[in-house]
């Protein structure tokens, strides 16, 4: 067996329940792995002796017999899930030494399952970023490196320490949470996989919101099967949260058979982009060769509103932003600025404010403020809103013509340089999301699977999305491609 | 549409946000460069096109108009900045 932080979910709880290991065991090959992982930045708060509670608590189910499904199993958790009595900052220092007095639903969902929380992961703050470099916490740093090059590099963001924290053996997986591909570009830039399940499958309770309309919580895990494994345990319905789906949570592992004989795959045309790297193109070609080999059909297919997606999303993700972060004002909890004389309430709301976010999320709160101030409603935050109709509208098109799902990139292109687009404009990041952006603006689910290595050594992702609420047929179809893939590239130790 | 600096501290104030007079060229600058790449959706046909208010069509559930929740002043309280005598405290609103 290799080192019990190496191992995946599945293939720990199948040791845990053979008897051949112990929570205890790996928990604490995880908590050794974690302490000499420094220099990934990865895990921002850590909570070794919670972690060590927990695993005893499932040792003894274990023992009685009583495991649930994720019994005994070590995760991390990012920092945008309010957890119960530990710091819960989303990578802002305007949350500094916020404890909260509540558990997040998907965090207690899966610690009904039994999982063991190890700590809190780094993020871009308030997941507003795609590089993980706008944390509070600093950079999270990629464990993959460019062949001998020693340049560090992103693990993607904004659920940068969740990805890096997976690829690098620290935790058998961890959460991540998707507002325009922050689960599925860092899974893509670590060789990871991560999957955002369809809008209302996982409830937002207790997770700092972002964009309540396309915020998901999703895992980021090791192979498919552990994803399969760990979205069951996070998902279902929940009172709290409004827009959580009544819908029952199917037996994800059980869809896994590997036979996609008769489904019907497309391939946008609006998803190849100029300039893309030869490199993303082959693979994708593969991957479609992989897919027909399997037995499915693939067909072409266009979903032309594609090139608007991004635009859209710079409205609407903003000015949702603006509403949801007015709530960090000084008062309730979190960081208060030091006022000067004669100083009233608005100084404090400002200085706090201007204190505590950082520069990007200043900048995203100004914006979503501007599409949403009198005058410029219509034309921008009621444009971007109808746009979105008709982005979802090419999904439905496609979908009722028979697809069962699409096969694009995962991203534009390798993990970059820490530090590399420091001067680029802003929106030169946001292209990142170009492939992820749209299936958040029509609520679909989508997963990114590893599939290939760039010439530099670096991993390479493929996305499939599917039909809302059909994750477990798009679980078996990433199943599928992972298999015929087989990927099995890890990054060299050098941390 | 471009914003100036004047714009960019109107835009500010109203974010709450307090940004000093020599950082306002520059976001101004990158107000800009966002909404110059938002522009391109004046080129998207939306006549008749509603707009969308929810992803997933649903039927909002509701409940009993009864209190289930309550009673929890120390820990409503217990993150403030500064909380005296079972309230929130700020600086002084009114004259």
């Amino acid at each position: 067996m290799s080192k019990l932080n190496e191992l995946g979910l599945a293939e720990a709880r199948d040791a845990l329940r053979a008897g051949d290991t112990t929570a205890k065991e790996l928990t604490e090959a995880c908590l050794i792995a974690i302490e000499a992982a420094g220099a990934l930045n990865a895990f921002v708060h850590k909570t070794p002796e919670l972690a060590m509670e927990r695993a005893a608590a499932a040792d003894a189910r274990l023992a009685q017999g009583d495991a649930p499904a994720m019994c005994g199993l070590p995760v991390g958790i990012k920092d945008l899930f309010c957890t119960k009595g530990v710091p819960s900052q989303a990578g802002s220092r305007i949350l500094q030494g916020f404890l909260p007095e509540y558990e997040s639903t998907v965090s207690q969902n899966l610690a009904d399952s039994g999982a063991v929380m190890l700590g809190k992961l780094n993020m871009d703050e308030f997941a507003m970023g795609s590089s993980n470099e706008t944390s509070v916490y600093g950079n999270a740093v990629n464990p993959w490196r460019r062949g001998n090059d020693v340049t560090p590099l992103t693990p993607g963001g904004s659920s940068g320490g969740s990805a890096a924290a997976v690829a690098a053996d620290l935790c058998l997986a961890a959460t991540g949470t998707d507002t325009g591909g922050s689960i599925r570009q860092p899974a893509a830039f670590t060789g990871t996989v991560g999957i955002k399940p369809t809008y209302g499958r996982c409830s937002r309770w207790g997770i700092v919101a972002f964009a309540s309309s396309l915020d998901q919580a999703g895992p980021m895990t090791k192979s498919v099967r552990d994803a399969a494994i760990m979205l069951e345990a996070m998902s279902g319905h929940d009172p709290k949260d409004s827009t959580s789906a009544d819908l029952p949570v199917p037996d994800f592992e059980a869809a896994l058979t590997g036979d996609i004989r008769g489904k019907t795959i497309g391939i946008p045309k609006e998803y190849r982009m100029d300039g893309m790297p030869a490199e993303i193109e082959t693979l994708w070609s593969e991957g479609i060769a992989m897919m027909k080999d399997a037995g499915a059909e693939i067909v072409d297919i266009s979903l032309p509103h594609t090139k608007y997606a991004l635009p859209a999303y710079y409205v609407i993700a903003p000015a949702e932003a603006s509403s949801n972060l007015a709530r960090y004002d000084g008062v309730r909890y979190g960081h208060r600025a030091k006022l000067d004389q004669g100083d009233g309430i608005t100084e404090m709301y400002e200085k706090t404010r201007a204190e505590g976010f950082g520069h990007e999320v200043q900048r995203r709160v100004m914006i979503g403020t501007y599409v949403l101030s009198a005058g410029f409603y219509d034309a921008y935050y009621n444009r971007a809103r109808k746009v979105r109709t008709l982005i979802k509208r090419d999904f439905e098109t496609v979908f009722a013509q028979g697809i069962d799902a699409i096969l694009t990139p995962a991203t534009p292109s390798a993990a970059f340089g820490l530090g590399e687009m420091t001067d680029a404009d802003p929106v030169a990041m946001y292209l990142n999301d170009v492939f992820t952006v749209t299936v958040n603006l029509a609520g679909l689910p989508g997963v990114a699977v590893p599939a290939g290595l760039d010439t530099k050594g670096l991993p390479l992702g493929l996305q499939l999305i599917g039909r809302p609420w059909q994750e477990a047929d798009l679980l078996n179809a990433a199943y599928t491609l992972e298999r015929a893939a087989g990927f099995v590239a890890k990054p060299a130790k050098w941390w | 549409m471009s914003i100036d600096e004047s714009t960019a501290a109107r835009v500010a104030k109203l974010a709450r946000i307090k940004v000093e007079p020599e950082a306002l060229p520059a976001l101004a600058g990158e107000f800009n460069t966002i909404l110059g790449f938002i522009e391109q959706l004046n080129e998207v046909d939306i006549d008749g096109v509603e707009p969308m208010t929810s992803v997933t069509p649903q039927v909002l559930k509701k409940r009993a108009d009864v209190v289930t929740d309550g009673d929890q002043q120390a820990r409503v309280l217990s993150n403030a900045p500064d909380a005296r005598e079972g309230f929130f405290a700020v600086p002084k609103v009114v004259e």
